[in-house]
């Protein structure tokens, strides 16, 4: 469950976002729909605890993320989120099982091979685990990130842009994964996006 | 997963960069090692051979000729002194005790000495087989000579005159082995040991062998087979020992000024002889510390660069929940990684050319370096990289350190 109240950000004193009331509610999927500039990673970014000097207040799960120290920021989000960006960002000097072991290790939680077969297998790359990242197809290599992602299991998803630089066919399965492995997961899913195509799928809106 | 693992993906991911930082320090971490070595053992080696000896008197020359004749073995001798003359210094009352050496022969090499067995009690060297001797021509080899030149108690050889094998040799006079020496490490190990007549006798001319059977009734108190006051006879040094301490302050002017002879201190000659050597030693030490500079360089270069590109790297892994700290220690980590691999390789490396030189060199054998010895420098030459690992890694990791998440990853 998220919700804020009164949230708005400024990068600097001229210009301020002010963002509407939100109450996203668990196991769900939502659209953060938007043009370029309209703040919708800056939003992203804040419900995910990346970003922090906000004004108002935001509450995941009952805890309120501006209450928080930067270490028990840095925990809450290892515990509670996966990320997906537009780019994938996987760590080119690791396997992708070492990858996928960072997930769980920089989160300070207990490192299990199972669960990584088993998030390999939802994604139909199980054979890729001792891969190079460099060995891999782009598509290979998106849903290794959306395997870190989901891997610790965490109660919200947040994506940012992930299918605007695939054409329809890809922008379509990625969109299907990312529902199909939070649904399995029980994860609440925010994509922070401007690809209209996205909302054939996914119809809760919230605009900016 | 832990850190180190990451940090040695990482270095595994750029392996000229890391096999170039770690060769470097390797190196400059070498030389300083193999210095340091060499520079120890020299150390120990001449302060063990000069144990006991205050003072070395000769012929007139050069006085560092003379200490290296006369207790390192590794020169020529300066000329010879007056037996009458040597016995009246060996009775002053500075004097606490004298032992005669006479040289001029060699065997395959190996220096024949000719002195009394005080001269071993020196360096307190023991048999290991045999006896002494108790006649001309017996001789008792130092323990590294017998096992180089293979030979045993009962063995005869003849020696040659110089210090060379091509040295005219003495064949009419065989000399032959009483007895074997324990190991000392020092200089005595590389000796043949015998009495200052068979030296005398060796070198003597035929028609002076009838003296020989003269009665002696007043014997010498540095050859004791030999009458007293013998002015045609003549040795090559003293090796004298203070009786107490105004002898250092008046036995070498008094022998300097009122004698033909010459006296030269060996601690003073020995420092003489590293101050000579030190420039060439500070000059490759100097060398050494510019490549560990170069390579501290090299490796922050390293670090610096790598984490331009690895600042996606780093706000991931902020994002998946590392704390700043973790990723200030990861950068650290893979500075001090590389130098410790740096100074563990160049510590291995300093040791095996050294083992490489003694097995090579074959004088190096004589002098008895030894490159399985270590000392606690080299436990500081480790801190001291550990150190230097922090340092170069200090900007990179606060770089690290300061990744802003947002900034990055909303890509600007």
């Amino acid at each position: 469950m998220i919700k804020t109240q009164s949230l708005s950000y400024s990068y600097n004193t001229s210009k301020e976002i002010h963002f509407a009331d939100l109450a996203i509610q668990d196991n769900t999927q939502f659209l953060l729909l938007g043009e370029s500039g309209s703040g919708k990673t800056t939003l992203l970014h804040l419900l995910g605890g990346l970003l922090s000097s906000q004004k108002g207040s935001i509450e995941v799960n009952g805890t309120d993320l501006t209450k928080l120290s930067e270490a028990e920021l840095d925990r809450f989000r290892g515990k509670q989120y996966g990320f997906i960006f537009q780019r994938n960002h996987l760590i080119q000097a690791l396997t992708v099982e070492k990858n996928l072991l960072l997930a769980p290790f920089l989160a300070g939680l207990k490192q299990d091979s199972n669960r990584i077969d088993e998030v390999l297998e939802q994604l139909g790359i199980a054979d890729k685990k001792y891969s190079k990242i460099q060995e891999l197809s782009l598509g290979q290599a998106q849903r290794v990130a959306i395997a870190r992602a989901v891997l610790n299991k965490p109660a919200i998803i947040l994506a940012d842009e992930p299918t605007s630089a695939l054409d329809d066919k890809n922008c379509e399965r990625v969109s299907e994964l990312l529902l199909t492995v939070a649904k399995q997961n029980q994860a609440t899913l925010v994509i922070a996006t401007h690809d209209q195509r996205l909302k054939s799928k996914i119809t809760n809106l919230i605009q900016l | 997963m832990n850190l180190l693992i990451l940090v040695i993906s990482y270095l595994k991911a750029k392996p000229l960069n890391t096999l170039l930082n770690i060769i470097l320090l390797a190196l400059g971490i070498a030389v300083i090692t193999i210095l340091l070595l060499f520079n120890h053992q020299l150390r120990e080696k001449i302060s063990d051979n000069t144990k006991g000896i205050d003072l070395v008197v000769g012929a007139k020359g050069s006085p560092l000729q003379l200490i290296l004749c006369n207790v390192f073995h590794i020169d020529f001798p300066t000329g010879n002194i007056n037996l009458k003359e040597a016995e009246r210094l060996a009775k002053h009352r500075l004097v606490k005790n004298a032992i005669p050496l006479a040289l001029g022969d060699s065997y395959q090499n190996f220096r024949i000495v000719g002195t009394n067995p005080s001269y071993a009690d020196l360096y307190q060297a023991e048999l290991a087989t045999g006896v002494w001797w108790s006649a001309d021509l017996e001789v008792v080899l130092g323990a590294a000579t017998a096992e180089l030149l293979k030979l045993e108690v009962g063995d005869t050889f003849e020696s040659a005159h110089g210090l060379s094998k091509e040295g005219h040799a003495h064949e009419e006079n065989p000399f032959v082995v009483r007895g074997v020496l324990k190991k000392t490490n020092s200089v005595i190990d590389n000796l043949i040991l015998t009495n200052v007549s068979s030296i005398w006798k060796v070198h003597a001319e035929h028609d002076s062998i009838e003296m020989v059977s003269k009665i002696i009734s007043d014997t010498s108190v540095l050859v004791p087979t030999h009458e007293a006051g013998d002015s045609t006879k003549e040795i090559t040094s003293l090796l004298i020992k203070y009786r107490n301490p105004i002898a250092a302050i008046q036995l070498p002017r008094y022998i300097n000024t009122f004698t033909s002879m010459q006296a030269a201190s060996p601690a003073f000659e020995a420092a003489r002889l590293f101050s000579i050597l030190g420039v060439g030693v500070e000059a490759l030490t100097g060398f050494a510390y510019v490549l560990i500079l170069i390579s501290a360089l090299s490796i922050f270069i390293a670090l610096y660069n790598s984490l331009k590109e690895r600042q996606y790297d780093l706000a991931i892994m902020r994002a998946m929940g590392a704390s700043r700290t973790k990723l200030l220690i990861a950068t650290q980590l893979e500075g001090v990684t590389l130098t410790v691999l740096g100074s563990l390789i160049g510590l291995a490396l300093g040791h095996i050319v050294l083992y490489a030189f003694t097995l090579l060199v074959a004088e190096s054998q004589k002098t008895g370096l030894s490159a399985f010895v270590f000392y606690k420098e080299e436990l500081y030459l480790f801190i001291g990289s550990l150190v230097l690992g922090m340092l170069c890694s200090l900007i990179p990791s606060f770089q690290a350190y300061r990744t802003n998440i947002h900034k990055v990853l909303a890509g600007s």
